[in-house]
């Protein structure tokens, strides 16, 4: 299953901070996604572009993560070569990460 | 309870006008903020104003005047916006003509100055905090402007503006400066500059709140996407605030496009700085009152900081870009054999970094989440470089044009274009370097 049957996302841009929202459609996903969607699995989702570890937040009570990501300095906005210089596109490429089904340690 | 109706009609320089206009004829607004200054926006002012000293405002602040300031006078909105960008003084001259020409009489205009801190921090008589590593050399920066808080503004509104015109702000201030203003909440009250930070961020971007960067068919569907309708908060005095739409507008605002927007562009939801209050979101709830009505309570706050952030804008080189297509069998390999063709006659032209794209085939995300093509029907070349001097930046999109009669079989459609980069680089000052005025027009 991939992330976008249960999840919805936003992503915003500072300097080379992106920012990536991940929301539960459903309270009962949520635990699946905290579970599974850690801050290890998305920085190896988005290795290539990244500088540094990925920082993981939680807002539970709106069935909501949050994480910030760290673009090497050729990818910033102000100086990537990219056609997407802010990272506008990368919300889509989050949703598109395989989640396992549920398991036992999420339940 | 005492209430005001606070609407968002635009949330960026170029953003949908016709949406203001629904905006100020139907929201029943005591308050619209137009948010129109992206981050590196004032330093291209800047560099507008440096040609012109009575420009370097919004290029739209005319086309927009024009079609709410009859509206707005009519109905007693307040305007805040921040379309001052690098001279909120013209600005508000601008709409001061702008008013008269429309026959408008006895409206009192307000523009906001003290953001800009170039000029002192050229002069080394401000202490600054690099918060992105090294600064760039003096002689390229172009800006440096401070995100001012909601002082001024409330001072402005206080004043008996009409009409509120900033440079830099926060852009949440523009909001939090009339709620302040109409319920008397002390500058020391964080966890109500908090709640009302949340709601300013919610609104600031305008559609992006009811259902625009939001669609995706099969999954987020947003009915009447093509005429969006912007946002409206009807404020409490307690802060909590209820979410709507206009009337009859397309788009929807659910818990979902709330939710997604509380989180936009936020690190830490519980730390999120800004000039009047380190606001905490980390406890915020929302609850759907209606169709299109989401109910928000719950953002708290922190003192304040002692510093402000400045953003710098500065020449950083130039960037040049070509692009041409190719097409039919084969059509990947042209492409791949103009590229080598390129890499080699740009070799040694001063261009210091070159990127090339397959549009179609690996142009976003590179080649670790696009994985392997099958053979593309078409394929567009895209090479990018930057340098250090206009000419030879712009020797990239001289040399994808030359693959038309020098390069591979069947190259058609070429475009090129080289633009000179501003950059930002973000510093901390201390609160005191910054001294604000407010100035007053009157039609």
């Amino acid at each position: 299953m991939r992330l976008i049957e249960i999840a919805h996302a936003r992503a915003g841009d500072k300097g080379n901070i992106v920012t990536l929202s991940v929301i539960a459609y459903r309270r009962a996903d949520f635990g699946l996604i905290a579970q599974q969607v850690t801050a290890e699995r998305v920085a190896e989702h988005f290795g290539e572009i990244l500088d540094g570890p990925v920082l993981r937040y939680e807002v539970p009570q709106l069935s909501a993560l949050n994480f910030v990501l760290r673009r090497k300095r050729e990818y910033s906005v102000t100086r990537s070569l990219m056609l997407d210089a802010h990272g506008k596109c990368l919300s889509s490429a989050l949703l598109a990460m395989e989640l396992d089904e549920w398991s036992d340690a999420a339940r | 309870m005492k209430s005001v109706r606070i609407g968002c009609g635009a949330g960026y320089s170029g953003d949908r006008i016709d949406a203001a206009v629904e905006l100020a004829k139907k929201g029943s607004l005591q308050y619209l903020v137009f948010e129109c200054l992206a981050e590196r926006t004032i330093a291209l002012a800047q560099k507008v104003r440096l040609a012109d000293p009575n420009a370097g405002f919004d290029p739209l602040l005319e086309e927009r005047m024009e079609a709410v300031l009859p509206i707005c006078a009519a109905n007693r909105t307040r305007i805040i916006t921040n379309m001052g960008a690098a001279n909120p003084l013209a600005a508000a001259m601008r709409t001061r003509e702008i008013a008269r020409r429309l026959g408008l009489r006895g409206l009192r205009i307000a523009a906001i100055t003290g953001d800009d801190v170039l000029a002192a921090m050229r002069a080394g008589q401000v202490a600054i905090e690099s918060l992105d590593g090294e600064m760039p050399d003096p002689g390229a920066w172009v800006s440096a402007n401070a995100y001012l808080g909601v002082g001024p503004l409330v001072e402005a509104l206080e004043g008996g503006a009409d009409i509120v015109i900033t440079g830099r702000v926060a852009d949440p201030a523009l909001f939090l400066a009339a709620m302040i203003h109409e319920f008397w909440w002390r500058l020391d009250d964080w966890d109500a500059l908090g709640q009302g930070t949340v709601i300013g961020h919610l609104l600031e971007c305008a559609g992006q709140l009811t259902g625009g960067y939001f669609a995706d068919p099969g999954y987020k569907d947003v009915p009447g996407l093509a005429h969006l309708g912007f946002p409206i908060a009807e404020v409490s005095e307690d802060g909590s605030a209820l979410f709507g739409k206009v009337e009859g507008s397309g788009g929807v605002l659910n818990r979902a496009t709330c939710t997604e927007q509380l989180l936009y562009e936020i690190q830490d939801p519980a730390a999120y700085f800004t000039p009047d209050v380190v606001a905490d979101f980390s406890q915020v709830t929302m609850e759907e009152a209606g169709p299109d009505r989401v109910r928000v309570r719950g953002g708290r706050g922190r003192v304040r900081p002692e510093t402000l952030k400045v953003s710098v804008g500065y020449r950083d080189g130039f960037i040049g870009e070509g692009q041409i297509s190719y097409a039919g069998p084969n059509a990947l390999r042209r492409a791949e054999l103009a590229r080598d063709v390129l890499a080699q006659r740009l070799g040694g032209t001063g261009i210091s970094e070159l990127r090339f794209d397959f549009i179609g085939v690996n142009s976003i995300h590179g080649s670790q989440l696009s994985g392997p093509a099958p053979e593309p029907y078409e394929v567009r070349l895209r090479a990018v470089g930057r340098a250090s001097s206009q000419r030879a930046a712009s020797s990239i999109s001289r040399e994808v044009e030359a693959l038309y009669t020098n390069g591979p079989a069947g190259g058609g459609g070429c475009t090129g274009s080289t633009r000179e980069v501003i950059a930002i680089h973000s510093v901390l000052i201390p609160r005191e370097a910054v001294t604000c005025h407010v100035h007053y027009e009157e039609c």
